[in-house]
């Protein structure tokens, strides 16, 4: 399966709005939501029905059976993220800052400490004739990225289409890290102003640290038209492929607010995306050919936690 | 009083927020903890930064001592280790730091050496004190670099600090360490979807809250209706305005530039002091 990725680095610059144009565009069947910490994608019309919901656990958590413990506090020593407490005489795991290493266990010399499933969120499989996948996260929950590489591996065993689109986390950690494994191309919805400049140059050195792929799109561009053409510039001097921009359009967060799309607000703003998401979907088909024929360019290949 | 300015979406003007009341809060400190898109930094130009690496322990295993018994690679459960044409590989990045792999070789052929992951710099601009965190773009995680931001908080008489997006793991190690959180909300759908996660997590961590509505489009939005079912304190609304927009966008501060904001960023802190006191 070749995959598109929407991302951006900086938040709010509109990548549910773009990668739900792009499905809408591409006719895309298979399609999925790795910002499992906030997922909105769902949220749209067109998302299929929910069929399976499926656990996810991440991590083992440690347990301390208080009846076996010899209160050494060789646990509460060893362990470098303060998971271990002393309350009174007896220890507890914080769960929260528990990393599931497993050295307490470990070092317990009166085998105390067990390390137990814990459940970390939820995915959600929703499908008819197109597969959609979503998660939810537990908040808090240390293991976002390997939830978004669970995320996109049902995504891949419940569909044999070609293609999919991936709908991305704001940042460049781990779960921005897990998205980018083994995607086709990235797309980076960029915002005109001093800080979407600055997230977006971040966010294209982690992809490019992949070896990935990059196409940018200005969003809201006329907000600000001088750093609209800076982005454009860093484009061309960094060999990016830019794919067009998108105007602001109040009556964007309307549509969105009903469960719309952009592609529903009528006039300029709709032409710009069809002609914008045709660009980057054309750059796509090339890109995966090219890739068909010199079989290189993998992003990191190992689970990331 | 030191306040984490937060929220689940991204975009919804965590930096607007922090950076402006951090203006209007004399003395106050202003941490840029969204390591990994720290955007602080663009909003006070303050020069002669000090920067410092900021560093984690990476396991090197010593090929004439290893006799390849994989213990470490069976241990680790982060996959960092393994073993490859008779050789222990290790990925630097999939590290999490624990030392199980140096406790459980039985040959003491595995030592640790220190990684940077991220950096600190530190400055000033007029009263005010500034760090501003960052991750090496390419690391998995800030939370590192967020604990070394945050590790003499509680010291600092008034501290603003400027959160991540998400729910997650980055979040939790700036709230942890604040007496009272702001949370900016988009009051759109999008915005509230988001909001509830990070009430979730804020519920879980046992941390007072309050609401600043951000860039309101019209009067009744669904962010605003939510804060009026759940009875929620809101201390602040800013309206959406292209002029408030510009002016961020370019890295200035609205409340140097723009008189009515100046204002509400000052019963901004006269709210909050009230909120924090209870």
């Amino acid at each position: 399966m070749k995959t598109l990725a929407v991302l951006s680095g900086k938040g709010g610059t509109g990548k549910t709005t773009v990668a739900n144009a792009l499905i809408r565009l591409a006719g895309a069947k298979a399609y999925a939501d790795c910002d499992v910490e906030t997922p909105n994608l769902h949220l749209l019309s067109g998302a299929p029905p929910l069929r399976e919901v499926f656990d996810y656990h991440g991590m083992d958590k440690a347990f301390i059976d208080d009846s076996l413990c010899t209160r050494c506090g060789l646990c509460e020593k060893h362990c470098r993220f303060h998971a271990v407490k002393r309350e009174k005489r007896v220890y507890l795991i914080d769960s929260a800052a528990c990393e599931g290493c497993g050295v307490c266990e470990y070092v317990c010399p009166a085998d105390a400490i067990t390390m137990r499933p814990s459940k970390d969120g939820e995915v959600c499989l929703h499908q008819n004739k197109d597969t959609f996948v979503t998660a939810r996260l537990r908040p808090g929950a240390a293991t976002s990225g390997l939830l978004v590489t669970d995320v996109k591996e049902r995504l891949e065993t419940r569909t044999k289409e070609p293609m999919a689109i991936l709908d991305g986390p704001a940042g460049i950690g781990c779960p921005v890290i897990a998205t980018l494994a083994r995607v086709a191309m990235a797309l980076l919805v960029a915002e005109p102003s001093v800080s979407g400049i600055g997230d977006l140059k971040r966010m294209a050195a982690t992809a490019q640290g992949f070896g990935i792929p990059l196409a940018i799109i200005v969003n809201k561009h006329d907000m600000n038209a001088s750093r609209t053409r800076e982005i454009r510039r860093y484009a061309n001097e960094e060999g990016l492929f830019f794919a067009g921009m998108i105007p602001y359009d109040k009556r964007v967060v309307e549509a969105l607010d009903k469960g719309g799309s952009i592609l529903d607000v009528p006039g300029k703003t709709s032409r710009a995306v069809r002609k914008v998401g045709g660009t980057v979907l054309r750059e796509f088909d090339k890109e995966t050919k090219m890739d068909e024929s010199t079989t290189k360019k993998h992003g990191p290949q190992r689970k990331e936690g | 009083m030191n306040i984490a300015v937060l929220s689940g979406k991204g975009g919804a003007g965590k930096t607007f927020v922090a950076v402006n009341l951090t203006m209007v809060v004399p003395h106050a400190l202003y941490v840029d903890a969204d390591v990994e898109e720290p955007d602080g930094r663009f909003f006070f130009p303050a020069d002669n930064l000090e920067a410092k690496d900021v560093t984690v322990g990476v396991p090197v295993v010593d090929p004439h001592l290893c006799t390849g018994c994989r213990k470490c690679v069976d241990f680790c459960r982060f996959h960092a280790l393994s073993f490859i044409n008779g050789a222990v590989r290790t990925f630097p990045k999939l590290c999490h730091a624990c030392g199980g792999c140096m406790l459980v070789c039985p040959e003491g052929a595995i030592t640790e050496c220190r990684k940077p992951v991220g950096r600190i710099r530190a400055g000033r601009y007029f009263d005010h004190r500034l760090l501003f965190g960052e991750l090496i773009p390419g690391e998995q995680t800030g939370v590192p670099v967020i604990e070394e931001l945050l590790a003499d908080i509680g010291e600092v008489e008034h501290a603003i600090i400027d959160c991540p997006p998400g729910a997650g793991c980055p979040v939790t190690a700036c709230v942890q360490a604040t007496d009272y959180c702001l949370v900016v909300m988009e009051p759109t759908r999008f915005g509230v979807h988001d909001f509830i996660a990070t009430e979730r997590l804020l519920k879980t961590l046992g941390k007072p809250y309050g609401v600043i509505l951000n860039k309101s489009t019209s009067a009744s939005t669904p962010g605003g209706q939510y804060c009026i079912d759940n009875a929620l304190p809101v201390l602040a609304r800013i309206p959406y305005d292209p002029a408030i927009a510009s002016i961020h966008s370019e890295g200035k501060l609205v409340v140097e530039e723009n008189e009515a904001q100046g204002h509400n960023f000052i019963d901004l802190r006269e709210r909050l002091q009230k909120e924090v006191g209870r």
